[in-house]
């Protein structure tokens, strides 16, 4: 029963994700039929992939610390702090996590780039420079920091730092000795999550970095995608891989530290409106830095999809629903994006939850647990292991999961190279990871014994699992959809690469659009933007809604 | 039931039924009466145009995009021998050579090729593809600049290493970006193998500044973009020579003259060419397909489709281009298998020289 409810999960990363991947590589590495492992001394030897190698790790590390220094106070914020807005306000900044990257580069070029809202108020130019990125970075990751750690914050019991308080202990003392070792492993989890995604971050690094800067991930596409040098991407593929697989490994391990024994209260019991000068000032004080730094892109993208030849007006909008205002860059009616991006979302969605949702329940289920004597079965090992390996497809670039579908799976059955459902599948390997993390916490809080009590009463396992599990996960199955579905929406990179009937998505659309020169097509593609921005917002509103009280996911 | 448990089979309903609706608009697969096109994401062709070909050949057209010129080719060259389907659109003449080595295409002579002038037809001898269309790489200037500083702008490449053009030129990086590519070929052309990186290094200390992509270049840092909304810091930008018609398209009342225009000398010519894939399913609607995309119906509707000139000397280009367009007498040209030969090798040579 646990095989095979592991079979789907497993044969769906075999096939898309493993096969295409190792195949890909294999051809990179082959040479007539001979393993040539000599292509790795001479693309690491290269001065020039050191110093890619180098800026990565660097940009990576800076841009955690500065997400970080920024977002801890946020994240105390939204966990102690009761004020009026609040939950509009957590939704919001969690709006970039979702946003493609081309939409993000635009609107930051638009805001600190040359000719840009700063420059003409202040001189202000952050373009071309490393500051650039790390912004857009702290943009993206923001609530990745604010929901892992300020989820748990807003559980920890204040009484016992108030203890401590009592005790003698000075305001700083005790938060150091009682506050922070609770929050530690969630500030390390959050950390490893930020340098994962900025490890591997594309889009940012090409959009705002100028040519000068390149992570591994851009020097992986442009060896692929420009030279089709495939020794050299395989090669920088698997050391990518590697630091990735390092980088999931501690993480693994800081998440099940952070399983330790807690004592979690309601996070509403522990809000409250701030007092003194003090708590107000950092209330004041992230809401400022939220206004400028995440809402302030945002808001000139809007203001640039409005700013129409004659003044402001909505001839953008109105202009997406025809097909000849675009002047030949759709066949159809750009709006029609729009449709396309929800079917394959939603498709991409079903895929996700099935297959996450069953990831999920196999590794939350009893008998893997550790047994009484303390040791770890070779079993749990393994479903150890495919926690992480369901995390790999966030560190695998997409041009290689997208070429790698491209001779691996073009022999029929598996035709799929030209197939509607080549899109969502390759979507839904981004959006299984974000329902595994979403599930896990709240499957693994069921209580065992009101399983076994199901069970003792007759109950079947399946009648048990709908019971007992169903209504206590539901919420968290629907927070796990529409994080899945909001993720699909805005995936780009894999989307892009995949050669696909006419059916561009919205992030494949407002590319098109802003390769094209003339006014129209900019504004389009600033209006097309802001649609998918405010579906993509409304997606993460309803999710608000939804989110349990005791709800502290690690995204 | 519950306010959740009905969201829930709401939810669930709505994904499966918008999974299978579109699903079932999916496109089936290759078959006698479907012939598949393989292109770039440039690729455009107008509705009314394409359903008359379907009509009159009684074939469906399905037409499969990929990235890039660049990324569509190299997806040509992976799937080789089992390809995703019957004709490719636009190989480019700095990338026909690694195409036509790697031996992608079938021999075909399409109908009308007497009408394609002798020197876009660069595979005259075996057939292997057909020139479908050409455009040029010019370097744009905005004509406001440089009225309002009663600066003449520059004309060749020559030009633009003269002092008064300081820091006025964006470029694209060759490596990622196909008219910097281009434009980099361009001098090569006009200066020679020796001569290119001595020409450049004058350029970069007249100040040349170099980004990533043509869309940062011409949207965000060219002056003359209406795009920049008069925020760009660079009047002279490296683009196509159709980018000043279509900077004057959908403008009411049309104005005299386009707000920039193409410093002429400066051209490198790029020829767009379409094949019939080898090992293509369906060789015989492959054929037809590539006559329908030699025809001058097609032909005719390529300039608004996609913003370049077509191959035939015999089919009609809209008035926005004759009025708006430039004349480019004599872009330069290389061959196309010195390009494939050298093209690795001069990205790297530029980029040490350009961008370090």
């Amino acid at each position: 029963m646990r095989l095979g409810l592991l079979a789907v999960p497993l044969a769906f990363f075999a096939l898309f994700f493993a096969y295409p991947v190792v195949a890909i590589v294999g051809r990179g590495l082959t040479d007539g039929g001979h393993w040539q492992f000599g292509r790795f001394g001479e693309v690491l030897g290269d001065p020039d992939i050191a110093h890619v190698l180098w800026f990565t790790v660097w940009q990576a590390a800076a841009s955690t610390a500065l997400t970080l220094l920024i977002a801890l106070p946020g994240a105390y914020v939204f966990a102690r702090f009761e004020f009026p807005g609040k939950q509009l306000l957590r939704a919001v900044v969690a709006v970039p996590f979702v946003l493609p990257t081309v939409v993000v580069g635009t609107a930051f070029l638009a805001l600190a780039g040359r000719g840009g809202l700063l420059d003409e108020l202040w001189g202000v130019r952050l373009d071309t420079s490393v500051w650039a990125i790390l912004l857009a970075h702290v943009f993206f990751n923001y609530a990745v920091v604010v929901r892992t750690v300020g989820g748990l914050w807003g559980q920890l019991d204040p009484r016992q730092e108030e203890a401590a308080r009592v005790l003698g202990a000075g305001r700083l003392a005790a938060w150091r000795r009682v506050t922070l070792p609770a929050l530690g492993p969630a500030v390390a989890a959050a950390a490893l999550m930020v340098f994962l995604f900025t490890f591997t971050s594309f889009g940012v690094v090409q959009i705002l970095g100028g040519p000068t800067f390149s992570t591994l991930e851009v020097e992986i596409y442009r060896q692929t995608a420009d030279f089709l040098d495939l020794p050299t991407a395989a090669v920088l593929t698997l050391v990518q891989f590697a630091a990735v697989l390092g980088v999931l490994a501690v993480h693994a391990w800081t998440v099940r530290r952070r399983e330790s024994a807690l004592r979690l209260v309601d996070a509403s019991r522990t809000a409250r409106r701030p007092r003194g000068g003090g708590q107000w000032a950092l209330l004041w004080g992230t809401l400022a830095v939220i206004a400028v730094l995440l809402l302030a892109p945002l808001v000139v993208l809007v203001e640039r999809s409005f700013a129409g030849p004659d003044g402001y007006s909505t001839v953008f909008y109105t202009s997406l629903r025809s097909a000849a205002s675009a002047e030949g860059t759709f066949s159809v009616a750009p709006l029609d994006a729009l449709w396309n991006s929800l079917a394959y979302g939603a498709a991409a969605t079903v895929i996700a939850v099935v297959v996450g949702g069953l990831a999920a329940a196999v590794l939350t289920l009893p008998r893997l647990r550790r047994g009484p004597s303390g040791r770890t079965p070779a079993i749990s090992r393994f479903v150890r292991g495919f926690d992480v390996l369901l995390m790999l497809p966030l560190g695998v670039s997409a041009v290689t999961v997208g070429f790698g579908f491209l001779i691996s799976l073009d022999t029929p059955p598996l035709d799929l190279r030209a197939s509607w459902w080549l899109v969502p599948l390759a979507q839904a390997l981004v959006g299984v990871p974000f329902v595994v993390r979403t599930m896990l916490p709240v499957l693994r809080a069921v209580d065992v014994r009101l399983r076994e009590a199901a069970a003792v009463l007759g109950a079947s396992p399946w009648r048990a699992w709908r019971e007992v599990d169903l209504p206590l996960v539901r919420r968290a199955l629907l927070i796990a959809a529409g994080f899945a579905f909001a993720v699909s929406l805005g995936e780009f990179g894999a989307t892009v690469f995949i050669a696909r009937p006419d059916r561009p998505t919205l992030p494949v659309a407002v590319a098109r659009l802003l390769g094209r020169a003339g006014e129209t097509n900019y504004g389009q593609a600033m209006a097309l933007s802001n649609l998918l921005m405010v579906v993509c917002a409304g997606a993460l509103l309803v999710l608000e809604r939804l989110r349990p009280a005791d709800h502290s996911g690690e995204f | 039931m519950s306010t959740t448990s009905r969201i829930t089979a709401a939810a669930v309903a709505a994904a499966l039924g918008a999974a299978a609706l579109a699903g079932c608009g999916a496109p089936g697969g290759a078959d006698a009466k479907t012939v598949t096109l393989v292109s770039h994401d440039s690729f455009s062709v107008s509705k009314p145009v394409l359903a008359a070909f379907e009509k009159q050949s009684g074939y469906k057209v399905r037409v499969l995009k990929g990235g890039d010129a660049g990324k569509a080719v190299n997806q040509a060259i992976l799937s080789k021998g089992n390809p995703q389907g019957d004709v490719f659109f636009g190989i480019d003449n700095t990338l026909l050579s690694r195409g036509l080595d790697e031996g992608l295409f079938s021999p075909y002579e399409a109908k009308g090729l007497e009408h394609v002038p002798a020197g876009l037809q660069l595979d005259k001898a075996r057939h292997r593809v057909t020139p479908l269309d050409y455009g040029d790489i010019c370097v744009n200037y905005d004509r406001g600049y440089f009225a309002r500083h009663k600066i003449a702008p520059p004309k060749t490449f020559d030009d633009l290493i003269k002092p008064r053009y300081k820091g006025l030129l964006v470029t694209e990086n060759s490596a990622t970006s196909s008219p910097g590519l281009a434009f980099q070929l361009g001098t090569v052309a006009a200066y020679g193998k020796g001569g290119w990186q001595g020409y450049w290094k004058k350029l970069k200390a007249n100040g040349v500044e170099v980004v990533d992509s043509w869309e940062q270049a011409y949207n965000q840092r060219f002056s003359g973009s209406a795009a920049s909304k008069g925020k760009g810091d660079k009047p002279l930008v490296v683009s196509y020579a159709s980018s000043p018609p279509a900077e004057v398209l959908g403008k009411k009342p049309a104005p005299r003259q386009a707000p920039t225009g193409v410093a002429t000398g400066t051209c490198f010519r790029q020829i767009e060419f379409g094949g019939l894939l080898k090992g293509a399913p369906n060789e015989k609607g492959g054929k037809a397909l590539l006559d329908f995309l030699l025809s001058k119906r097609f032909q005719e509707d390529e300039p608004l489709q996609m913003f370049v000139h077509p191959a035939r000397t015999d089919a009609a280009v809209p008035e926005v281009f004759t009025k708006y367009g430039a004349t480019i007498g004599k872009p330069a040209t290389l061959a196309p298998e010195t390009i494939t030969r050298n093209r690795e090798q001069w990205i790297k040579q530029w980029s040490s020289l350009v961008l370090k």
